[in-house]
């Protein structure tokens, strides 16, 4: 920011402050005193004809609490940044406030951890407690996308039934959390005529024995051979290091029918899973890992 | 002649030190309700958080687990309408008992008026009625210094114990107590202690009638509510004047009256006024000066009520109306909410259910021809025993859970359970369709809460 202000506005700022604290000052003193009065002074107001109210003095010591908030207000200015470019004696931050409290977080929140820390996710994914954690952590962090259940929707990954794009291992699923996927299928439509996208669908379609033109599914078959199965295998079983998904069971993560294959082949498809180390920790991403392998038992 | 045209005498400060108040200690029948009062209000306060329920404290509002347990009930985050429900009633019983009979709360009840009392009588005993306390205040400082130590003394104790007892409704207060005696008490527990210490010692002690006069709200609006057939503590002018010595009246040929303009409602008045001068905003109706004039007239063989309870349309001679609008208002209105109230909480049922709909995931087809949706319920326990509930769900032709619909949750506590439910494809059209939960406790027909939501088919 600093290259669109100048050391001089600081200053400005500052000045500013401290006339206005000071004017305050002089006012309340100022006006403390009332000057040559004629009359009763009366708040000025009249109710029912002729109700009218004394403008009493008020107690010393309300006026201290206006001198009182002056004080404050100095004290205030010392001692935190607010003076310009004045930091504080206390060296207090925005940011160091948020550590501050992370780490006390992590300091009251780490013994619940810690006792898991020496258990496999293997057993974990079979301890109540850790279970109860994982799904809290589930429903705040997951759900989103896979849904309350885990069994996701278009575009999410079911995590209930036992495909797994990029395998099922504890392991593999503590990577995919901790360091988020990225699934890339790229668009066609330009490479391939939209015939040529069709046969491959159906092509698709008959891998996992769904109903297919069988004149298209010989053409697709070629095709398939020469582009897609770099990904998807020569026998569209899929690739776990690509994530590339198995097209001959009958799990559609992106929908089925020639309608929907062929958007996915002419447009491709590009599903994000964000990496989580960052904000959950490892110790919480073992307990989600332990929750997400409960789920497919 | 109009107020506005008095003439000012000299330039005055808007600021003013307060004149120090010395009320003068009265007995009579009103100064005995008082103190009934500060008994009652004081043993429900003071005894109130040591009381035992169910192996728990009987009153605790335990905010870290934001649950409020009253005896046998315990509410809920949710129950947060009985809170309303209660100031509500609360303002309206001031409504009505200001119209009906004046400043009754603020002269007999509320917290400033009881604990100035207790004060006022821990400063008697130390340092002496009216006059020793002026005196004393008049010595030189090592002179009253024993004194005045001991009074503060034990003001600050006391004041320490009643902060000690606001939070031990906060935190359960046996184990506060232990942490007190081992000075081992969390930091937000001893800033909430000294807190409260310092309010009950400066209100108290120090602030006293000011707050009634500059702090306080509802002394301000009370006034609002009053008209003339309202009970007023009022000098009968007609009866005392002209006031004074009867022989020295005589001697200029006046009859006197009543008023023999002893003083002592004056001395006696805890906010500085004379009542004689009529009804004033700073009298809290504390009936201090009816004690004492009593007193003079029972010594005088005069009767009694010179100054007494009475409205404005009594002493001008006409009758005294109490059922009038306001009142009847008032009256209606405050019953009508707090039979309301009782009838909730009998009917209250000690279950509760959230119903949330899965946003991202819309619906799914899953194997059997069938559309399902993902929900996250929310069940509450209420009561502490852990209980079984079964879930069940109405609205659509063929619709059912996905799994088990026994839910089982442990005692006062709440658990989210995802929940699918299924409904075959042919039955439904695309669209929004409204759905409903039920969710029964096991074994007992009675608890059961009905939750309304949305089935999205596309």
């Amino acid at each position: 920011m600093t290259q669109f202000t100048s050391g001089f506005w600081d200053v400005y700022i500052a000045i500013l402050t401290v006339v206005s604290i000071v004017a305050c000052a002089v006012f309340l003193k100022s006006q403390s005193v009332r000057k040559a009065p004629g009359k009763v002074d009366t708040t000025g107001h009249t109710w029912d004809e002729d109700l009218a109210e004394y403008n009493n003095p008020l107690p010393r010591w309300w006026s201290w609490l206006f001198y009182i908030t002056i004080v404050f207000g100095l004290v205030y200015l010392v001692l935190y940044p607010g003076l310009g470019s004045w930091k504080g004696m206390l060296g207090w931050t925005e940011v160091g406030q948020y550590q501050r409290e992370t780490e006390l977080a992590a300091k009251q929140f780490g013994a619940l951890y810690d006792k898991f820390a020496a258990m496999d996710v293997e057993a974990l994914s079979k301890n109540p407690e850790a279970l109860a954690i994982g799904q809290k952590l589930f429903l705040n962090n997951c759900a989103q996308c896979h849904a309350s259940d885990g069994a996701g929707s278009r575009g999410f990954p079911n995590l209930t039934d036992r495909d797994w794009l990029y395998g099922g291992d504890a392991k593999t699923i503590e990577t995919t959390i901790a360091n988020g996927r990225n699934g890339a299928m790229p668009p066609f439509g330009e490479a391939l005529k939209s015939d040529q996208i069709k046969d491959v669908a159906h092509y698709v379609m008959s891998l996992s024995g769904g109903a297919a033109d069988s004149i298209r599914v010989a053409r697709g078959q070629e095709t398939f051979k020469t582009i897609c199965a770099a990904c998807h295998g020569p026998e569209g079983k899929g690739n776990p290091a690509l994530g590339a998904p198995n097209l001959t069971d009958r799990i559609w993560l992106h929908g089925s029918g020639e309608e929907r294959i062929m958007e996915t082949v002419t447009k491709g498809r590009n599903s994000v899973m964000p990496a989580h180390k960052d904000t959950l920790g490892e110790a919480r991403i073992r307990l989600l890992t332990a929750y997400v392998l409960s789920l497919s038992r | 002649m109009k107020l506005q045209d008095i003439p000012v005498r000299e330039e005055q400060s808007l600021y003013e030190v307060r004149k120090k108040i010395y009320p003068r200690a009265v007995h009579g029948v009103f100064a005995w309700l008082r103190w009934a009062a500060v008994w009652a209000t004081q043993l429900v306060f003071y005894g109130g958080a040591w009381l035992t329920w169910n192996d728990r404290q009987a009153i605790l509002f335990d905010i870290v687990h934001r649950k409020f347990y009253l005896f046998g009930l315990v509410f809920w985050p949710q129950d947060v309408i009985y809170l309303t429900v209660l100031l509500i009633i609360a303002a309206f019983s001031l409504f009505l008992f200001t119209a009906l009979a004046g400043r009754v709360w603020c002269g007999y009840a509320c917290p400033q008026t009881v604990y100035t009392e207790i004060f006022m009588w821990i400063e008697r005993k130390v340092e002496g009625d009216r006059n020793a306390r002026i005196k004393l205040d008049q010595s030189p400082f090592w002179n009253r210094f024993p004194r005045k130590a001991a009074k503060h003394a034990l003001w600050i104790a006391l004041a320490f114990w009643t902060g000690f007892t606001f939070v031990g409704y906060v935190t359960p207060i046996r184990e506060l107590w232990g942490e007190v005696l081992a000075f081992s008490t969390g930091p937000w527990e001893t800033f909430w202690i000294l807190f409260y210490g310092f309010a009950t010692y400066g209100n108290a002690g120090w602030m006293r009638e000011q707050v009634c006069k500059y702090m306080c709200p509802y002394a301000r609006f009370q006034s609002a509510m009053f008209d003339k057939d309202t009970l007023i503590i009022t000098y009968d002018a007609k009866r005392g004047e002209p006031r004074g010595s009867q022989a020295r009246l005589a001697k200029q040929g006046i009859q006197a009256g009543d008023c023999v303009d002893c003083g002592i409602c004056v001395q006696a008045c805890p906010t500085g006024i004379d009542i004689r001068e009529g009804l004033q905003y700073e009298c809290i109706g504390c009936a201090a000066c009816i004690d004492g004039c009593d007193q003079v007239m029972d010594k005088l063989g005069r009767p009694r009520g010179l100054i007494r309870y009475s409205t404005t349309h009594a002493m001008e001679g006409t009758p005294t109306r109490v059922l009038r609008p306001r009142v009847l208002v008032y009256g209606f209105i405050l019953a009508a909410i707090a039979a309301a109230a009782a009838f909730s909480l009998y009917v209250r049922v000690p279950l509760k259910l959230d119903v949330i709909r899965d946003r991202a995931a819309l619906s799914r087809e899953v194997e059997g021809g069938l559309i399902e949706n993902v929900y996250r319920l929310q069940v509450m326990n209420t009561v502490e025993e852990p209980r079984a509930f079964v879930l069940s769900v109405s609205g659509l032709p063929g619709i059912q859970l996905a799994e088990e619909p026994t839910i089982g949750v442990g005692a006062a506590t709440s658990r989210v359970v995802p929940v699918k439910v299924r409904v075959p494809m042919e039955a439904v059209k695309p669209g929004a369709h409204k759905i409903e939960f039920e969710l029964r406790a096991l074994g007992n027909e009675k608890v059961k809460v009905e939750e309304k939501s949305v089935f999205i088919v596309r």
